[in-house]
């Protein structure tokens, strides 16, 4: 079966490492937000809200406080939107009480050029004014292309431009796991 | 979606339901202390208005405006229409001052038509009611009205109106917001049916993926929405009807004939109202008459369709093989 | 004027015979003619037809020369195979006087391409109110016979009456506009389907079908004849059908592009398509085929209505009426008639020439192709098939329906008492 075992997606995590992973971020939160009292967890769409869910699930059995958990879409921030067709907008969710004044910690499953988190910067101006705002990602595979690094990293990934990272969830795919594979066409300039 | 949106029948279900669960996304920006998105930076949105209507033109300003497009008012009222030359020149005017996009409004059928396939601007059209054919986004924004208030803002992501009753009350023959109802309405899925007397029914409506009843009283009981239709009362001396009395009598809303419709069932009119004609004041004033959401919801779901429209890659014929095949990255610009 | 002897050409479509012409005659018909101090045209698989006559054509001189002139309007009907045109009288100024037929007339005969055979208008101005001279323009040197206030209907019946008795006096012919102008009132196509998807002003069958009902029944009372310009719906058939079942003599004729287009062209809203009467539907196409081959409708007429690109490059409601058709008629009616099995060549011959001609009252055409006729003839190549290309038309004016079309035969040859106003597909 693994004739073309080079180009087939090969995971990195599985569904335990990605559990544990997602724990020790938990508890790098608390940590550094000093119990996290005033966290609220934002997740870019579409896998950064199950990935903030899980955490927040995690940031409540910690500190036993309910933490407050939303979905921030980026869509309309992007800087390539004229590359490709207009894309369906995914659902933004500002917890009732907002950000004004909270510690925003922003979660995505990969950081990679960071052109999103720029986005997601842009967005969050636009609702309001958070007291400080910090990253957390699952993978990093590293080719920043903006100054932006993050505060929590589940793993530190260092890809080549031609391979592919596919974080899989089981809330959208079924399953856990990050995969690392080749890309199948050329590789296309933009980025 | 297509490039321009001249019809409602251009759109497919898919296509419409994308288009109104936009503008559900759009409609929460409204709630933001900033509205404004930076989507459209740099784009031009051109509003060509050669009838008046200051209502569906601001409505249009305030949704290109909260996308950070630039908007240029070209108001062409008092040009002659009647020299065709006129909507060719003036084509060919915004086409050299870099209109991404030409929100027309023209009292001749089919000049939106004209404007998208004659070749004398490469932007988007977008219909904003031409003549007595069609006006896509009233009934986008009629659509998204109802599926607010009959399905719900957070229920009816992903969902059309699928055997709602939807019933139109008017002069359905002068009426482009009727034409685009019907059409959009039946790719929604729902069950439309016209009323109005037989005078002000067009000739071939038979053809049309509708009902059509003569008796309001009838389909009321009926109804999810009902939606009337402004009456001109000029209509009136080309003997479409005898007498305004008459035609309220027989086919306008009152306080009595609401309590007929089901508890559920909204109101709905695409303004100005005819006070005292299509609609009385008790009718038009209740909690059940959507008018006024209508004029929110417009900015929300013509937000969209600029959105749509334009926030994507430029569909330009000479630059398309350029920007196909889309990047095959499934975690682009992480 | 010298010898041609057209050869082995198929007359009306039958055997192949010589046709020799001498001078403005035909000398002799028949085979193996000798070709001795003639021209000789070789005409092998074409068909020898009288030549054309077209009973409504705008040639729209004198007033909008911007469209078309007298002369390029002739040159079009050559190049068409037509040999005689009649000239309708909705010029500036209206053609209701003896100066301006005449004038007309006269242009005609300087062209030498076609002759012109004016229509005088049936009402001063064309306004329906009082009528013109009728008989100082029959009077005329034009003789006109034929009378028309086309483009606007004679829609009071008062002034209809006087107008078909009036004619009597000269055998002449009212040819009535079909159009009951309250009924049509803002009207951009045909109402029906279409018309209510687009909503586009509708111009209803009835507005057609009540007028022709009613001035058969006039013509009958008043014992005088009537002519029904560009017959377009299958009511106006039927009417037309039971007036003639009567024995009233009334005739009519179709358009081409009734003959062929539908108003489903019209949801381009390219207003190519717009045109008076509007096209109709598919049932009425064909209703109108049917009339042609049974002969219920008389003859092909062109209404060739030439216009300036700008009154076309508009939107619709705003866009002139009318189509050219003159350099497209016999292809649309092979296509549609021949081609089809409705109707031989001997067909043709009848409804694009003799029997518009006999109309008319027209002397000199619409005769049969034989010895000591006037060598009026019209040379097809009904194998040809090509795209129609505006950009080559000999009209002033490109507002074709047909652009890019694939449409059969072509006119070889055009003969105007024995001189070649096409050769080779092209004017002499």
């Amino acid at each position: 079966m693994d004739t073309v075992e080079s180009d087939a997606p090969r995971p990195v995590l599985e569904g335990p490492d990605i559990e544990r992973v997602l724990t020790r971020i938990a508890h790098e939160i608390v940590e550094r937000a000093k119990g996290a009292d005033d966290v609220v967890l934002l997740g870019i769409p579409t896998r950064g809200v199950f990935l903030a869910r899980r955490l927040a699930a995690r940031l409540e059995h910690i500190t036993g406080r309910t933490v407050p958990v939303g979905s921030l879409d980026i869509t309309m921030y992007r800087d390539d939107l004229r590359m490709r067709p207009a894309r369906a907008l995914a659902r933004t969710e500002i917890p009732g009480d907002g950000i004004e004044d909270r510690l925003v910690v922003l979660v995505d499953d990969v950081l990679f050029s960071g052109r999103t988190i720029r986005a997601a910067l842009d967005a969050l101006g636009d609702i309001g004014r958070p007291r400080a705002v910090q990253l957390a990602v699952l993978v990093d595979r590293g080719h920043r292309e903006l100054p932006i690094r993050a505060d929590y990293v589940g793993k530190n990934l260092p890809t080549s431009l031609r391979e592919t990272v596919k974080v899989q969830l089981s809330e959208e795919d079924g399953r856990d796991a990050v995969l690392l594979g080749l890309q199948q066409t050329a590789p296309v300039g933009e980025r | 979606m297509k490039r321009h949106l001249i019809s409602a029948a251009d759109l497919t279900r898919d296509d419409a339901v994308l288009i109104l669960d936009t503008a559900e996304e759009m409609a929460r920006v409204a709630d933001r202390p900033i509205k404004k998105l930076p989507t459209l930076r740099g784009r031009t949105v051109v509003n060509l208005f050669f009838e008046d209507s200051t209502r569906t033109r601001i409505s249009f300003e305030a949704a290109a405006k909260r996308l950070s497009a630039d908007v240029i008012n070209f108001s062409a009222k008092g040009s002659s229409v009647s020299k065709g030359e006129s909507l060719k020149d003036t084509a060919l005017t915004l086409e050299a001052m870099g209109a991404d996009a030409v929100v027309i409004r023209h009292g001749a059928s089919g000049a939106p038509y004209r404007l998208a396939t004659s070749g004398w601007i490469d932007g988007a059209v977008v219909n904003a009611g031409d003549g007595t054919h069609e006006h896509p986004t009233q009934a986008l924004l009629d659509a998204f009205t109802m599926r607010r208030r009959l399905v719900g803002p957070d229920a009816g992501i992903g969902h059309d109106l699928d055997g709602r009753r939807i019933t139109i009350v008017g002069d359905v023959l002068h009426s482009r917001v009727a034409r685009s109802n019907v059409h959009l309405l039946h790719t929604l899925g729902a069950e439309v049916t016209l009323v109005a007397p037989p005078t002000l029914v067009p000739i071939g409506v038979e053809h049309w993926p509708c009902q059509v009843s003569y008796n309001l009283d009838e389909v009321l009981p009926k109804s999810d929405a009902v939606m009337m239709l402004r009456v001109q009362r000029e209509r009136m001396n080309a003997a479409f009807f005898p007498t305004e009395r008459e035609y309220s009598r027989r086919y306008g809303l009152d306080g009595d004939r609401m309590a007929r419709m089901p508890e559920h069932a909204i109101v709905m009119h695409p303004g100005p109202m005819n006070r005292g004609m299509e609609i009385t004041a008790q009718v038009a004033d209740s909690d059940r008459c959507t008018a006024v959401e209508q004029v929110a919801n417009g900015v929300s779901t013509r937000m969209a369709v600029l959105y749509l429209l334009l926030g994507g890659a430029v569909f330009d014929s000479k630059a398309a093989s350029a920007i196909s095949p889309a990047p095959a990255r499934t975690e682009e610009n992480k | 004027m010298s010898k041609i002897l057209i050869r082995g050409a198929q007359v009306l479509g039958g055997e192949p015979q010589d046709v020799l012409i001498d001078g403005e005659t035909i000398a002799e018909v028949g085979t193996g003619l000798s070709a001795e101090g003639a021209t000789v045209v070789e005409a092998e698989g074409k068909v020898l037809l009288p030549g054309l006559v077209d009973l409504h054509t705008h040639l729209r001189e004198p007033g909008r020369e911007d469209s078309e002139t007298v002369l390029t309007g002739t040159k079009a009907a050559a190049v068409g195979g037509f040999t005689a045109v009649h000239a309708m009288a909705n010029t500036f100024p209206v053609a209701d006087t003896a100066g301006v037929v005449e004038q007309v007339w006269r242009l005609g005969k300087e062209s030498g391409y076609c002759d012109v055979q004016p229509v005088g208008a049936v009402t001063v101005g064309l306004e329906g109110k009082k009528l013109a001279e009728l008989g100082a323009m029959h009077d005329s040197a034009a003789g006109v016979k034929v009378f028309s206030d086309d483009g606007k209907c004679v829609d009071d019946a008062v002034i209809m009456r006087r107008a078909l008795e009036y004619v009597k006096a000269f055998d002449g012919v009212v040819a009535q506009h079909a159009q009951e102008p309250r009924l049509t009132e803002g009207a951009q196509m045909n109402e029906g389907i279409v018309s209510s998807e687009l909503g586009l002003g509708g111009w209803p069958a009835v507005a057609e079908e009540s007028i022709i009902a009613r001035d058969v029944l006039l013509a009958a009372h008043v014992g005088s004849r009537v002519h029904i310009c560009h017959l377009s719906t299958a009511g106006s058939v039927e009417i037309v059908r039971w007036a003639k079942s009567k024995g009233w003599n009334v005739t009519a004729e179709v358009t081409p592009h009734h003959l062929l287009l539908t108003d489903e062209l019209v949801r381009t809203y390219n207003p190519v398509y717009k045109v008076n009467p509007p096209l109709r539907t598919e049932a009425d196409v064909m209703a109108l085929r049917e009339a042609l081959a049974d002969g219920t409708i008389d003859c092909v007429a062109t209404d060739h209505a030439p216009h300036p690109h700008e009154d076309k490059d508009c939107e619709w409601a705003a866009a002139a009426m009318g189509m050219v058709g003159l350099e497209t008629a016999l292809s649309v009616v092979q296509q549609t008639m021949v081609d089809s099995g409705l109707l031989d060549w001997a067909g043709v011959a009848d409804r694009m020439s003799f029997r518009p001609a006999a109309i008319g009252r027209l002397e000199g055409h619409g005769r049969p192709v034989s010895a000591g006729e006037p060598a009026n003839l019209t040379l097809v190549d009904p194998a040809y098939r090509g795209a129609v290309d505006p950009s080559g038309f000999a009209s002033r004016s490109r507002n074709t329906p047909y652009e890019g079309r694939e449409l059969p035969g072509r006119v070889t040859h055009t003969w105007l008492r024995g001189r070649a106003t096409v050769v080779d597909g092209n004017l002499a």
